[in-house]
Order: structure tokens, then C-alpha cells, then sequence
């Protein structure tokens, strides 16, 4: 090959022009570069210990395993915070506790997926109503966890109930409402000793009747359509400011020294919803609304994982089972508002025979200290209207959906070997509205028990006052 | 797949809904009398009344039988407090009769009077009755005045005339919320009180409430003839209050009148001076359930709130809700779960209510002449897992059916089927 020298010598003079420039602008970049601005996703970290416990067996017990399963005159083995061993008949392992469970029942612990405790606590004075940041529509930037006020005397009386996590909410007033937080239900001092290790945030929305009457009169949304417009625009706006952030990440990845986006905690949030790291938990009763909901839950490629209340989700068990979206429900609520007007008592069961996932919720103070007897409610009125669940089935919505809608499942929500020892010992079986929690473990711990009153919680404000660690 | 036990029941309602003379037979029944509870006992009833209940197995002739064998049979439930007929939606979806501001006829709301405001028509007794609520107290659940009006007692029938019992009682708030609307004080509220009730006491002559005569009371003329029942005793005073401290001004308060027949109503630490209702002979009207301290006057709010009163011989009635009063039957259940024996808990949605609004020998019970209003209960109605199967009120079985279970219908049908929902009915 004949080299052309002047050829050559124009292609290097092009080289170390390029690599010069290359290698100054490199240099002047690099020193320019500032710091990498990154979003903390966890700022309030948890602080949860679990409660002692020591390795125990529960022999001679009727267990409902929580996925479907029951096993007559069983055994549960739990050490070390976890499930050990789940079975008919275990080998009762050397110096472990052993607790005869016959006659009695034993289930996962219950997780409510819509709590105000500790937002909306008792006593309920205007100064401790932290639920709703009735200010604006859109109001992803506030968080429950910062309102919660662990000194709830309704965390120790759902405890009695057999709940061992929950999800607090804030209100319904918005079409955005603020982040959840899921906590432990071992009331402490402060929020982030109950918080739930590494369970994800959720963020409340509205649908309906609630966001256009706080807001009808004070600029709006005042319609069902107005909602959707504020839901879409704020959709709109975070996908803008995570093509900012994107932008920005790549820039500088690409050695650019780019001005990070000016930090928004509402963007913030649902950003987080788009990139499926927090899960949209959204109130809506009609049938309709929710139809609209998963519409624009397309449009904007977010995944909603469940409508609260849904008292009208019978009617669309088939679009909620088509699009993956859970409907948590009360048994039979209904009537104190025109959108629960079409509340029936089969609601839960039909919209389980639909193939769909169904959750008990108690969204009140009294209701979450009760929730098997909301599920039994629901599961005798089903099999009176012809739908066959067995008891067994039917606690799936109690813990193992809920779980699942919080993404809180591969740790608890059924009594499978390694999750964590989250469970109710119940005096009967917990269909009966006589079956009482017996003994509350949570990570293996004694949470409660019937039977002493030195483990029933009793919260700062109770102390010294009348009623003081009476039976509750 | 409709149960076969739906089939069961509408043959059972075909046959039976027509006859004149009934016998409910083989199943436990609650009387809400001496007889107490009887197992495989029968119940006979013609027309519109019970003629008997007994433990014999044989039926006189020309009895349509109504099998209860295995089944639990009671008197219709009564709602002790509750707003039926007077709300359909309760929030934000027009008038709520349940609800009054001031207005010139009363000037200490003693004269409103529920019994022009009830509708039979609600959908909410339809919903009700299903579950085995037949009767039920209805009254004003928020007035601007210090007394909340006249409440009614009312069947669950539909009937067009629902009024069993019109200007049944009135009723009082004497806790935080009574306090709020006079004045900001209990201070003011009692003084407010003593002086309505005493005034109402002095009026002896029709003619000083004549238009002509010059009246300068505290009540209105209207206030002051609807208090007259109360005063002489014929009608009792509902008093709202949870506070032991309001609760003994509620005891001291029958002591200045005893001709005044007081019921206490809600109570949450009324376990704390059961001793004094029962001497004072006040009944109770709780939701038991209630164990929060929503107020500081709730401080000492228990699930044994039941299982108390009913050891220290105070009589209890429950079914505070509207409409949801049908799960009375749970809360009812949960004070058994605390401790309240079971016959107690079922008095206190029958008989006890009946005592206390003076209807116990119409209502409550299942005894020689009472109003054949009855439930036959797939088992043990304080089991939130068992419900009615028949219900009968003036001795005729209703239809099970409410516009909660059309909905259920049409959309199982849907379900099945995929037609259009609004052409399937």
C-alpha cells in the first residue's frame, strides 16, 4: 500500500487536533465536575428491634397457613424470629417453649392495609388531626410517617386483635394525599423504631366525592373530571421532571458537569411512582372511577396497586383481575355517602371469585381491632350467595394480599419456613365473633398475651388516667 | 350457583307467606321472657300475634309448620338508638331528617318531632329487616337545641303507616357535645337543664300556653307540651353521656326527678358507677364495642363495659348505628366475647329496649299476645357467620330481598353471563 504522505500528515494533524482537544476538554471537565447530586430514598431509616422471644412450638393447633392451606392438629416451630417449621407432626426441638395449642387456631398475623393510627389518633382533638395536608390537591410531598404519633392507644388495642404490621395512610381529602409508611405493630416512642424495614413507600390518591368538596370551593378540582385533569397534569409534570433528572444523571455519566434539577419532594414522589418504586394505594368506591383510574394508570405506564374501599369493586371483578390491581374492602359498610350507596355484603367474595385479589381493610379505629370477623363476615355472606371459599382460602385476605399489595410478601403474610414469625394464637377458631387473640408474636416475640396483663400495651398518654392497663 | 339453601328458603316462603295460623317448630328460642331459652320448642302464632310458645312436639291443627330444627329462633331484633327513616345517604346527598337546626317553633328543641319525617320507604329498612332488625327507635341525632326533638318507635314493615309509637321519648346531650351548643360549659348546660325540666314541671294549666296568655319561658309553648310526657313519667329522657362525673350528675339528676324515667345512653365508663344505675334503676343503651378514649371524657372506655353493668344488675340495651344497625348482632357478640352472658346480650336486643321505650309486652318478646315479629337464624344469631332465614313481622314473612341484594344479583348474573348490566334485573 502506497502511503500518501500528504494524506498522512493531514489524517495526524486531524488525530492530535481531535485527541488534544479530547484530552483538554477531559481534563477541564473533570476538574470541573461537581459532586453528583443523588435523591436519599431513605432519610428516616428505620429503627425497628424486635421484641426477645425464644424458640416455641405450638403443638395439637388447627393452622390456616395463610396461602390456602389448614392443617388440623398441627404443629408451628418458630426460633430465632422466623418460621421454622410448619407441619402435622414436628420433632419438639431441644429446650424450645412449647405451648398446647388444642382447641385453638393459629393464622399469620393480620396486616391492615388502611390505617390512620397514629395520624388520626385518640383522643381525637382537633390538635392531633395530622391526615390530611388539606392545603392543596396535590400534596405527594408529605409523608404519613411525620404526622404518625406512636403514643396511639389504637396501635395496643388492633395488637389485641391480632394485627402485627400496618399500613398508615394519609386521608382522602387530596387527589394525591402524601406518602404511606408501613410499620410493626410494636408501639414504641418514636415512628422509626415501628417502621418496616425496607418495605416500600406507598402514596395515596383520591378518587370521587372527597378531593372535589374540600376543593370545589377553594379552586378546584369542584368535579369527577376536574380530578382526572389534576391526576393527569401531575402525572404530566413528573414525567417531565424524571426526563430532567435522567437527562441530567446521563450528562454527567458522560462527564458533563450539568446542573441537577431543582429538587421537588411532590415530583419527587411520584417519580418514584413511575419508576415502580412506590406503590400507588388510591380510595375510590365506584365501579366506574376505578374503570377511569386503570385507564389513566395505562396512560402513564404506573401500576396502581390497590383501590381502597372499592364498595363498589363486585361490579369490575374482571377489570381489577385484567389489570392486576388489588381492591381492599370493609365486610359491609356503606350508605354514608353517596359513592358507598351501592356497598353490598358479598362485595369481598365476588371480587375473589372474579380471580381478583381481594384485602380486608378497617380504615377506622374500632374496625382494625376486629378484622377476622370482617373476613368471616364476608366469607359466610359469599357462600350464602352461592360462592364456595373455604376458611382456609379466605385468610388470604388477610395477611398473604395484604402483603402482597404493600410488597412486603417475601417477609410475611403466611406461615411459610423463613419468613418471619408473625402469628396469632386465637382462643377459636377467628370465624367465631367469640374467638379472642390469645398471643400475639411478632418476629417471635411476644407481642400480647391474653392471658398477662404486663404484655397489654399501654400507650404514655394512658398512663396515670382512668382505665389505666384494664382489659380493652 | 345459587346455594341450594336459597331454593330451601323460597319454597318455604311460597308456601307459608299466605297463612294465617303459623307454627315455628323444633328450633332454640330466645323468648325475652321467664321461660328464658327452650331447646326444640314451638312457636305458634295467628294472624298478627303469638298465641304460644312451648315445648311440645305436637302442632294443633291448621298451623302452616316452618321447620327450625337446628336453627335458632328469636323475636325481631329491635334497633335500640338508631336514625332509620329519617337518612338515606348520610353525608353530602340532600335533607337528613335526622338533623335539625333552630327554628321558631322550639326554642329548646324539646318540640321536633320524627314521627312527620319517617319514611317507609328507605331502603334501609329493607336492608334491615332482611337481617332480622323488625322494629326499631328512631330519633334526631343532631339539633341545635338543648333536647333533640321527639323520637318515634317504628316498624321495619314498610308499611305506610311505620309509627308504632309516636312522641316515644326525647333525649339529651350532657357530655362535651351538650356542653359545646350551650354556652361552652357543663356549668351552663345542667343550669339550662334544671330550669327547662322545672319549668316544664310548673306548667299545670292548658290555658298559660294559650296564644292570648303572655309567656316568657325558657321552652317555647310547643317545647313545653312536648316535655309534659317526659315530667310526669309517661315517655323516658334519653341523656347522652360517657364521663363517670356526668353520669352520677345523670344519677343526681333522677334523684331531683324521680318521677322522670332517665335511660342512659352510650356510657362508655358507665362500669365505673354500675353500682349507682342500678340502684338509681337507669338502663343502659351501649355499643360495646367502644373501648377507645376518643375524648377525655372516654378515658376508661372498655369491651367489659357490657359484662360490668350486667354483674352489678343494670339493664343493658345495644344497637346504636343506622344503617348498619345490623350488625348489632356482632356487637352483641363481642360483649359476650368480654364476658356478658349470652342470654343478657340477646336481652339487650329484644326485650330490654322494648322495657325501655314501654313496648315489652308488643315487642322483644315471644310470649301469649306480643306482635308475632320473628327471626329463624341459620344458628346462633350473636355468630357474625349465621343469619336470618325467615323473618316474619306481624306474622307475615317478608321477602328477603333489598336493593343490596338486587345489586348482588345483577352483577353475579354479569359476572356470568357478560350482558349489559342495566337490562338484567
Amino acid at each position: 500500500m502506497t502511503i500518501n504522505l500528504k494524506q498522512l500528515s493531514l489524517t495526524a494533524a486531524c488525530c492530535c487536533a481531535l485527541l488534544l482537544s479530547a484530552c483538554a476538554d477531559d481534563k477541564a471537565e473533570k476538574a470541573e465536575q461537581s459532586p453528583k447530586v443523588t435523591i436519599d430514598k431513605n432519610p428516616f431509616p428505620s429503627q425497628y428491634t424486635p421484641l426477645p422471644g425464644a424458640p416455641t412450638v405450638i403443638t395439637g393447633v388447627t393452622i390456616l397457613d395463610g396461602i390456602g392451606n389448614k392443617i388440623d392438629n398441627g404443629m408451628v416451630y418458630f426460633a430465632d424470629g422466623k418460621i421454622a417449621a410448619v407441619g402435622e407432626s414436628l420433632d419438639i426441638p431441644a429446650g424450645a417453649t412449647v405451648i398446647d395449642g388444642t382447641g385453638k387456631w393459629v393464622t399469620p398475623g393480620i396486616i391492615d392495609v388502611h390505617s390512620h393510627l397514629g395520624v388520626y389518633p385518640n383522643p381525637s382533638t382537633h390538635s392531633h388531626s395530622d391526615g390530611n395536608e388539606m392545603v392543596k390537591p396535590v400534596t405527594a410531598n408529605v409523608w404519613a410517617e411525620h404526622s404518625v404519633w406512636p403514643q396511639d392507644p389504637g396501635f395496643g388495642r388492633a395488637l389485641a386483635g391480632g394485627v402485627t404490621a400496618l399500613q398508615i395512610l394519609p386521608g382522602s381529602a387530596n387527589l394525591f394525599g402524601g406518602r404511606s409508611v408501613v410499620l410493626k405493630n410494636v408501639p414504641d416512642r418514636t415512628m422509626q423504631e415501628m417502621k418496616f424495614p425496607d418495605a416500600p413507600y406507598g402514596l395515596k390518591m383520591a378518587c370521587g366525592e372527597n378531593p372535589k368538596r374540600v376543593y370545589g370551593k377553594k379552586g378546584g378540582p369542584s368535579t369527577r373530571m376536574g380530578n382526572v385533569a389534576g391526576y393527569r397534569q401531575a402525572w404530566a409534570d413528573a414525567e417531565n421532571y424524571r426526563r430532567a433528572w435522567e437527562r441530567y444523571e446521563a450528562d454527567y455519566d458522560a462527564g458533563k458537569n450539568p446542573t441537577p434539577p431543582k429538587r421537588d419532594l411532590n415530583l419527587d414522589t411520584l417519580m418514584g411512582v413511575l419508576k415502580d418504586e412506590i406503590r400507588v394505594h388510591m380510595h375510590c368506591y365506584r365501579a366506574d372511577e376505578m374503570a377511569v383510574m386503570m385507564d389513566v394508570m395505562k396512560e402513564f405506564g404506573y401500576q396502581i396497586y390497590s383501590f381502597q374501599h372499592g364498595v363498589e369493586a363486585y361490579k369490575i371483578g374482571d377489570l381489577l383481575a385484567e389489570n392486576n390491581v388489588c381492591s381492599a374492602m370493609w365486610a359491609d359498610w356503606w350508605g354514608f355517602k353517596m359513592e358507598a350507596y351501592d356497598g353490598i355484603r358479598e362485595n369481598i367474595p365476588m371480587v375473589h371469585e372474579a380471580g381478583a385479589c381481594a384485602i380486608v381493610h378497617s380504615d377506622s379505629d374500632l374496625g382494625i381491632q376486629r378484622l377476622n370477623q370482617e373476613a368471616a363476615k364476608a366469607w359466610s355472606d359469599g357462600r350464602r350467595a352461592g360462592i364456595d371459599i373455604s376458611q382456609q382460602e379466605a385468610w388470604i385476605w388477610l395477611s398473604a394480599n395484604p402483603a402482597k399489595s404493600l410488597g412486603i410478601f417475601d417477609e410475611t403474610g403466611s406461615l411459610e419456613v423463613g419468613k418471619n414469625a408473625d402469628l396469632v394464637l386465637w382462643s377459636a377458631n377467628p370465624f367465631s365473633t367469640y374467638a379472642r387473640a390469645d398471643k400475639v408474636y411478632i418476629d417471635g416475640g411476644l407481642a400480647f398475651d391474653l392471658s398477662d396483663p404486663a404484655t397489654w400495651p399501654v400507650a404514655d398518654f394512658e398512663l396515670g388516667q382512668v382505665g389505666e392497663g384494664d382489659i380493652k | 350457583m345459587k346455594s341450594l339453601l336459597t331454593i330451601c328458603l323460597l319454597a318455604t316462603v311460597s308456601s307459608a307467606a299466605l297463612a294465617d295460623k303459623l307454627a315455628i317448630v323444633g328450633g332454640k328460642v330466645f323468648t325475652g321472657t321467664a321461660q328464658g331459652t327452650l331447646d326444640a320448642a314451638t312457636v305458634l302464632i295467628e294472624n298478627n300475634k303469638i298465641v304460644s310458645v312451648n315445648t311440645s312436639s305436637s302442632v294443633p291443627e291448621g298451623y302452616t309448620t316452618i321447620d327450625a330444627s337446628g336453627k335458632y329462633v328469636t323475636p325481631g331484633l329491635i334497633g335500640a338508638y338508631t336514625q332509620l327513616g329519617l337518612v338515606e345517604v348520610s353525608s353530602s346527598a340532600g335533607t337528613v331528617d335526622a338533623s335539625v337546626s333552630s327554628n321558631p317553633v322550639s326554642s329548646t328543641g324539646a318540640a321536633f318531632d320524627v314521627s312527620y319525617a319517617v319514611n317507609p320507604d328507605s331502603s334501609l329498612l329493607a336492608i334491615s329487616r332482611v337481617e332480622g332488625i323488625t322494629s326499631a327507635v328512631s330519633g334526631i341525632s343532631r339539633s341545635d337545641g338543648l333536647f333533640h326533638g321527639l323520637g318515634a318507635v317504628i316498624t321495619l314493615s314498610g308499611a305506610a303507616d311505620s309509627i308504632l309509637k309516636p312522641q316515644a321519648f326525647t333525649a339529651v346531650n350532657v357530655g362535651n357535645n351538650g356542653a359545646d351548643s350551650r354556652g361552652g360549659s357543663r356549668a351552663a348546660l345542667w343550669v339550662m337543664l334544671n330550669e327547662a325540666i322545672s319549668e316544664a314541671m310548673q306548667v299545670s294549666d292548658a290555658a298559660q300556653l294559650s296564644p292570648s296568655s303572655e309567656w316568657h319561658g325558657l321552652n317555647s309553648r310547643a317545647d313545653i307540651k312536648a316535655l309534659k310526657p317526659v315530667v310526669d313519667g309517661t315517655t323516658p329522657l334519653l341523656m347522652f353521656a360517657d364521663r363517670a362525673a356526668d353520669i352520677r350528675q345523670v344519677i343526681a339528676f333522677k334523684q331531683r326527678y324521680p318521677k322522670i324515667r332517665v335511660v342512659l345512653v352510650k356510657g362508655m365508663e358507665a362500669w365505673r358507677v354500675a353500682d349507682e344505675l342500678a340502684a338509681a334503676d337507669i338502663p343502659v343503651i351501649i355499643d360495646p364495642e367502644f373501648n377507645l378514649p376518643g375524648s377525655f371524657e372516654q378515658l376508661g372506655a372498655t369491651l367489659a363495659n357490657a359484662s360490668r353493668l350486667e354483674e352489678a344488675g343494670v339493664m343493658v340495651a345495644m344497637g346504636m348505628e343506622t344503617h348498619n344497625i345490623r350488625l348489632a348482632t356482632q356487637h352483641a357478640g363481642n360483649a359476650v366475647a368480654f364476658g356478658m352472658s349470652w342470654e343478657s346480650a340477646m336481652a339487650a336486643l329484644t326485650v330490654n329496649p322494648a322495657s325501655i321505650f314501654g313496648m315489652s309486652d308488643q315487642l322483644g318478646v315471644l310470649k301469649k299476645g306480643a306482635k308475632a315479629d320473628v327471626v329463624v337464624w341459620s344458628g346462633d344469631p350473636l355468630e357474625v357467620t349465621e343469619a336470618p332465614e325467615v323473618v316474619l313481622i306481624d306474622g307475615q314473612q317478608i321477602d328477603m330481598t333489598s336493593r343490596q341484594i338486587k345489586l348482588r344479583d345483577r352483577y353475579q348474573q354479569r359476572a356470568e353471563s357478560g350482558e349489559t348490566s342495566q337490562y338484567i334485573r
